[in-house]
């Protein structure tokens, strides 16, 4: 089994680098580069020149690629063309929000999907299941930023109980900054509890059309036995990686939220580093969410090697 | 709409006859979308008014003049909406279907010549799928800007890998047959193989796919509009409408936001009622689409 979780890691860290190659690429073929975009509407021919002379940019884009990976895999990301902050900085700083925000979202929902997949998977096609799944079937089809704008129009706006914007969560005063990311988290909860729950459910009535589900059934074991005991273990494995799979799901999801509710997240940043055309702050920041959503993946691997019994030990 | 993952596990008869009618929900679906459509073709020139056309006080209330009132700049919203029609549908129809075409060209290609180059196809997959859409998205944006082109062409993108790993699965299966050997031994040319004889048979289990990947691109565009990086003004489509009219909230004008919200939230509900129905017809239900 660590040989298959070494693999598996190995082989996360060959996407790693692909990625990193179309992140270099992708924001490489821009028309105007870096240099332009610094200097803006002022950029003369010879500030250009002079200007790419002292970035380096004339050298051929390979050198500069290995240079670029050089330095961040050393932990230097370089600075914001914005602001002139270092990078490292802006993104330690917007990181723990994004975070917060996430934890905050996961820690609600997946626990809540997961009963709720359970329970629409033990009593199939009743009441309970058609419910919850016209509801989830709305939540899917629906963008997260209509969800986010329905929830500020009833709760910020008419009601008042919440703030429309946050600006800055606090993680000294954990709890006193959770009612005011409170819309915001119910929006990530709202979508991500909606394709879990289906997820789940798909997993356990999986598992549940085993010929060894009827043989417990035959031989008479309760519903409740059958689910707990025989169905659940062997529906670990899919539901780990559905859990990982929407935690990775979670990534497009903060990036709308957080510039709904102008949150300063790394989402936000991002979206703002796109705007201004800050070429080293899409870099960076691309490179951080993939790096998480590798790692999630990776987790998701694991998790389904480790639960699946099968496989845990070496042939 | 909710006997999608039930009905895959009963067997089911192939025969014509067996094949259910659509139900209440399936024909619901497809109303919304055939409106949808109709609207798309014909939306811009049945507008009253013109796309960027300031006749009305902002967020002004409905009156003779406007069916649904005023947005942010005092346009006609019914208008605008009228016109996003055309961009909103447009776009994420030309995304899914060249998508569909360049993943079923990789995916079928690689089941069909397999070696090597199946290895490589393979690989290059597995890379894009594990690339969040929405950072290519925004990296490609910000290279090279909003254009719609740009926006078609990204969105295809990140279909087609998914298209491909599914069709590369489907196809696997079909080459096998004999009836794609006979078509090898006779000598038909690759292409040929590719779309008369793996295609056909590739259509129905590829149905369920092209209606997820439709609801998909309607979202991706929606929020990329939203996010203020898709549709660029005056053009608007209903995501960048949503954005443009977020301040409305604090003027009582709920309307210029929640229109163009929900035009894109009954579309795609729509899209998906079919596809939940279709699901249930083939056995794949929207869940187990979503856990691959």
């Amino acid at each position: 089994m660590l040989k298959l979780i070494a693999r598996r890691m190995f082989l996360g860290l060959l996407t790693l680098w692909a990625i990193s190659i179309i992140v270099f690429l992708g924001t490489e073929i821009l028309p105007g580069d870096v240099a332009s975009a610094i200097l803006g509407q002022s950029a003369t021919e010879t500030t250009l020149a002079a200007l790419r002379e002292t970035l380096g940019l004339n050298r051929p884009a390979y050198i500069r690629y290995f240079e670029w990976l050089g330095n961040i895999l050393s932990g230097d990301l370089g600075n914001s063309l914005t602001n002139g902050m270092p990078l490292d900085r802006i993104i330690g700083l917007r990181l723990w929000n994004t975070v917060y925000l996430a934890l905050y979202a996961a820690v609600i929902a997946m626990p809540l999907a997961l009963i709720l997949g359970l329970l629409c998977a033990a009593y199939p096609e009743g009441h309970f299941d058609r419910g919850v799944s016209s509801v989830t079937v709305f939540f899917i089809s629906i963008p997260d930023f209509v969800i986010a704008v329905l929830l500020i129009m009833i709760f910020a706006v008419e009601l008042g109980w919440f703030p429309m914007a946050i600006h800055r969560p606090r993680w000294e005063d954990v709890f006193g900054t959770m009612d005011k990311t409170f819309l915001p988290m119910v929006t990530l909860v709202l979508t991500l509890l909606a394709h879990v729950v289906r997820m789940t459910r798909a997993a356990i009535l999986d598992v549940l059309k085993q010929p060894y589900i009827e043989m417990a059934l035959l031989k008479g074991a309760s519903k409740s036995r059958i689910i707990l005991k025989h169905a659940i273990p062997n529906a670990m494995g899919p539901i780990v990686n559905v859990v990982a799979l929407n935690l990775g799901y979670l990534i497009s999801g903060v990036v709308v939220v957080e510039v709904v509710f102008t949150y300063p997240g790394l989402g936000r940043l991002m979206v703002d580093s796109v705007v201004f055309r800050d070429v080293p702050q899409i870099q960076a920041v691309a490179m951080v969410f993939c790096g998480f959503y590798v790692a999630l993946n990776i987790f998701a691997d694991v998790g389904a090697i480790m639960a699946n019994p099968r496989l845990r030990y070496a042939k | 709409m909710t006997d999608a993952v039930v009905t895959s596990a009963a067997p089911r008869k192939r025969s014509k006859r067996a094949r259910p009618r659509p139900d209440g929900w399936a024909w619901t679906g497809i109303v919304i979308v055939v409106i949808g459509l109709v609207l798309a073709v014909i939306g811009p020139w049945i507008a009253p008014h013109g796309v960027g056309e300031i006749i009305t006080g902002v967020y002004a209330q409905p009156d003779d003049l406007t069916t649904l009132g005023g947005d942010v700049l005092g346009r006609d919203l019914l208008s605008r909406l009228l016109h996003g029609a055309r961009l909103t549908v447009g776009v994420a129809l030309a995304a899914t279907v060249s998508g569909f075409l360049l993943g079923m060209a990789v995916g079928f290609s690689a089941a069909e010549i397999g070696g090597r180059y199946d290895d490589f196809v393979t690989w290059l997959i597995d890379v894009f799928l594990s690339f969040p859409p929405i950072l290519l998205a925004l990296i490609v944006i910000a290279s090279l800007s909003s254009d719609l082109w740009v926006l078609v062409g990204t969105i295809a993108v990140i279909h087609s890998s998914r298209v491909a790993r599914v069709g590369r699965a489907v196809a696997m299966n079909i080459a096998a047959l004999e009836f794609v050997e006979v078509a090898r031994a006779r000598g038909e040319k690759l292409t040929s193989i590719l779309v008369r004889e793996i295609w056909p048979s590739t259509i129905r289990p590829l149905a369920v796919e092209f209606g997820l990947r439709l609801t998909y691109s309607i979202l991706f565009l929606s929020s990329l509009s939203f996010l203020g990086l898709g549709i660029q003004p005056p053009d608007a489509d209903w995501g960048s409408m949503v954005r443009e009219n977020m301040n409305a909230m604090q003027n009582d004008a709920f309307v210029a936001v929640l229109a163009p919200a929900f035009a894109i939230a009954i579309l795609t509900v729509g899209v998906n009622l079919i596809v939940d129905w279709l699901g249930a017809q083939s056995g794949r239900g929207i869940s187990e689409e979503l856990t691959k």
